[in-house]
This record gives C-alpha cells, sequence and structure tokens, in this order.
C-alpha cells in the first residue's frame, strides 16, 4: 500500500494516517475541555475598566482600546490583502448580462437603505452591538449588489478616491495611535476624557476603508484605466 | 434538560450536517450554497453563545461577503458562465501596462 | 453538559471535518471552503470555552471578530490564486492533483 495510488487519489495509508492524527487532536482538545476548566476570564477586568475605555460595549472596547493594536494589525492584514489582491493583475471581466427583475426590484429598496444601517451599526456599536467592521460589511455589500446587476462590463470604483479610503483607515489608527504619544502616553494609550471620540474617529475611518477594500477583493484585480 | 439545551444540540447537529454536506457534495457549487447557508446557522449559534457582535459579523463577512466571492470566483472558472472556454486564457485581450 | 460545552465540542467536530476535507479533495476551491470550516470551528471552540464561566467573556469574542475579518481576507487572496491558477494551467487544482477527479459537476462539461 503507498500513499497514493495511480492517478494521485489519496491512498489507504494517508486516510488511516490523517484519521490517527486527527483523533489524537480532536482528543486532546475534548480532555481539556471536558476537565472543566475553572479559570475566571477576562470578563471581570474588563467590567471593572469599562468606564474609563470610552465605550459603553465590552466588545468595542476590548477591540477598539484594550487590545487595539490587535485591530490595528488587522486593518493591516485587510490593507495587505488588497495589495495582494491588486498584484495578481487586472479585475476579470464580467460577461454582460440582463440583469433578474429581482435583483433590480430589491436593490431599489437594498442599496438606498446600506448607508444608513451601516451609519446605525457604527454610532451604535458604542453601546449596543455593532461596530466597524459590521458597518463596512454592510456598506461593502451594496457595492456587491450593485455590481451583480452587470451595468458596467468592467466594475471598479473611481480610482484615486478608491486608493485613498482603502488605505485611510489604517492611516487614522496609526495617526491617532503616534498622536497619543506627543503627550507623554504610550502608543496606543489613549487619555481618559477623549477616548470615546477617538474611537469614534478610528471606527468611522476603519469602516470606509473595509468597505473599500472588501468591495475591491470582490472585484478581483487592480482597476484598469479605462479606454 | 432545558429547552434551551435541546435547541442547541439541534443547532449543533444541523451545523454539523452542513459543514459535512457541503465539503463531501458532489456539486462545487451545491456546497458553496451549503456553506453560505452554515455561516448563517453559525451565526444564530453566536447569538445562543450571548456574543452578537459576531453574530452580525458572521452573518454579513463570514457567509454574505464570503458566498458572494466563492460564488463569483467559481463563476469565473474556465468552463463556466463568466469564465473564459476551456483552454483559452482571458488575459490574451487585456492590455499591458507596466 | 452545558450549552457552551456542547458548541466547543461542534468547534472540534468542524475542526476534523475541515481538515478531512482539506487534504482529501482536489478542487482548490474546495480546499478554501475546508480552511474556512476549520475557522469556523476554531472561532468556536474559543467563545464555547470563554462561555463555560457562565460569564459573558468579551476577549475571545473580540478576538473571533478579528479571526473572521483576517479569514475572509485570506480567503479573498487565496480565491484570486486559484483563478489565476485555473486560467493559467486550466484546471483549478495543484499540479500533483491535476489527474483526479475534480467534482465540480455543474462545470463538468
Amino acid at each position: 500500500m503507498t500513499i497514493e495510488s495511480r492517478r494521485g487519489e489519496p491512498g489507504p495509508w494517508l486516510r488511516v494516517g490523517l484519521g490517527l492524527l486527527l483523533a489524537a487532536v480532536a482528543g486532546g482538545v475534548g480532555l481539556v475541555l471536558l476537565a472543566d476548566p475553572v479559570a475566571p476570564g477576562l470578563a471581570g477586568l474588563v467590567e471593572g475598566e469599562l468606564e474609563r475605555s470610552g465605550a459603553e460595549n465590552a466588545v468595542t472596547a476590548v477591540l477598539l482600546n484594550f487590545r487595539g493594536y490587535d485591530t490595528l494589525l488587522e486593518i493591516a492584514v485587510l490593507t495587505s490583502a488588497l495589495v495582494g489582491v491588486w498584484a495578481l493583475g487586472p479585475a476579470p471581466r464580467i460577461r454582460e448580462t440582463t440583469p433578474s427583475p429581482v435583483l433590480l426590484g430589491l436593490n431599489s429598496v437594498l442599496i438606498p437603505l446600506a448607508p444608513v444601517i451601516c451609519a446605525y451599526l457604527l454610532w451604535a456599536g458604542k453601546s449596543h452591538p455593532g461596530g466597524a467592521f459590521q458597518a463596512g460589511a454592510v456598506l461593502a455589500a451594496a457595492v456587491v449588489l450593485y455590481i451583480l446587476t452587470g451595468r458596467r462590463p468592467r466594475p471598479r470604483l473611481p480610482d484615486a478616491p478608491m486608493r485613498w479610503s482603502a488605505v485611510v483607515g489604517l492611516a487614522v489608527f496609526i495617526g491617532v495611535a503616534v498622536a497619543v504619544m506627543g503627550t507623554g502616553r504610550q502608543f496606543l494609550e489613549y487619555p481618559v476624557d477623549l477616548a470615546g471620540m477617538l474611537i469614534l474617529l478610528v471606527e468611522t475611518a476603519a469602516t470606509l476603508s473595509i468597505a473599500v477594500i472588501l468591495a475591491g477583493m470582490f472585484i478581483g484585480g487592480r482597476p484598469e484605466d479605462e479606454p | 434538560m432545558n429547552p434551551g439545551l435541546w435547541f442547541d444540540a439541534v443547532l449543533v447537529v444541523v451545523l454539523l450536517w452542513l459543514a459535512w454536506a457541503a465539503l463531501a457534495s458532489r456539486d462545487l457549487f451545491r456546497g458553496i450554497v451549503l456553506f453560505i447557508a452554515f455561516g448563517l446557522v453559525l451565526a444564530m449559534a453566536w447569538v445562543r453563545l450571548g456574543a452578537p457582535d459576531v453574530a452580525l459579523a458572521e452573518a454579513a463577512i463570514g457567509a454574505g461577503l464570503t458566498g458572494a466571492l466563492l460564488l463569483a470566483t467559481w463563476g469565473r472558472l474556465p468552463g463556466q458562465d463568466d469564465g473564459p472556454p476551456e483552454g483559452e486564457s482571458p488575459d490574451e485581450e487585456a492590455p499591458d501596462d507596466d | 453538559m452545558s450549552s457552551a460545552l456542547l458548541f466547543a465540542g461542534a468547534g472540534i467536530g468542524l475542526l476534523l471535518i475541515g481538515a478531512w476535507a482539506l487534504v482529501l479533495r482536489a478542487h482548490l476551491i474546495r480546499k478554501v471552503l475546508a480552511i474556512n470550516v476549520m475557522g469556523s470551528g476554531v472561532f468556536l471552540v474559543l467563545v464555547g470555552a470563554g462561555a463555560m464561566g457562565g460569564v459573558v467573556d468579551p476577549v475571545p469574542q473580540a478576538m473571533v471578530i478579528t479571526g473572521i475579518v483576517v479569514a475572509i481576507s485570506a480567503t479573498a487572496l487565496a480565491l484570486a490564486l486559484v483563478l489565476r491558477i485555473a486560467n493559467a494551467t486550466g484546471k483549478p487544482a495543484l499540479p500533483e492533483d491535476r489527474e483526479r477527479d475534480l467534482m465540480d459537476e455543474e462545470g463538468a462539461r
């Protein structure tokens, strides 16, 4: 018996080996979970510091303040992914089709609604479920819906505004993080009375960037110069 | 056992079945659609776990946008509706910019 | 057996299902699907284990939101690569898998 049979189909040894490995992993994680870890977690610590964080929603406070560095790097990952997709070449052309009337009808309702929902999620993220990522995704979805109608065979967002919007989130985040260092604080250490405003500023820029980046990744390639 | 636990058990079974069906189905298009459904049921699981922010993110990004990306890529493969016929490269007519 | 433990167990199951499909299936888009399923499994284990204490723990939730965004970034880049591979070599498969049955019924013409 071999790892691979003819034609490259996985042979029996590979399946058995894989099965054993996965069983070991599952057993290990399962044992840890079943041992009922009574670790208190960080919920208490977060609760204690919540008033000083600038947000009432604990998850937003963790994302934008306590673990703000992670979110900064995450936006950097998003931006890099867009650069990566652009590096692969021009966007694939979409064949022209007549869009279905269902799509057109839905679009006339959903596309105008999207900025409203986006603004609500962004604003409410401070004290209710919501936030920059969810808001940006809704806006990106509206752009995707428009592209799906096939009105433009080479879908693209306007060039210079798109490039600036894609980087503004990362730029504002880094800018704020460095600016607070000017008052003698650490990188990303917000002053307590300004924390709420700074979080909102960063989230707004991030929402715009996230929307543009996600839509750009759906388009799938570098925007070409129109002839 | 309280009804909440029963509901969660059903949710878990549906989740696992959808994941298995999405990955094991013979038809890739069906697999992608099942994956989108999986993402939406997962959003419900997040709500049951007390994580509404995660549920919003999963529904919008994990199910919606990822699903759109998958379907768009599948449609652009050579031999599919939007892609070049097998054997042709779509970049032959694209302008070369350096 | 609490709800949170149940969901964490589901997460382990998704990890296994995803890893199984990732190794054994040939079509590249299906491999991307498998990675996403594994990622969702990891997120379930994270939040499920965090919820086992009975109190809502916001830190794993924030980590999972970050994870979801990173997952779609990686997926988008991976899918762009899959498209380029398929256009360049004719098949959306790795070189060693080119002879295998890709199981893409709608695409099989």
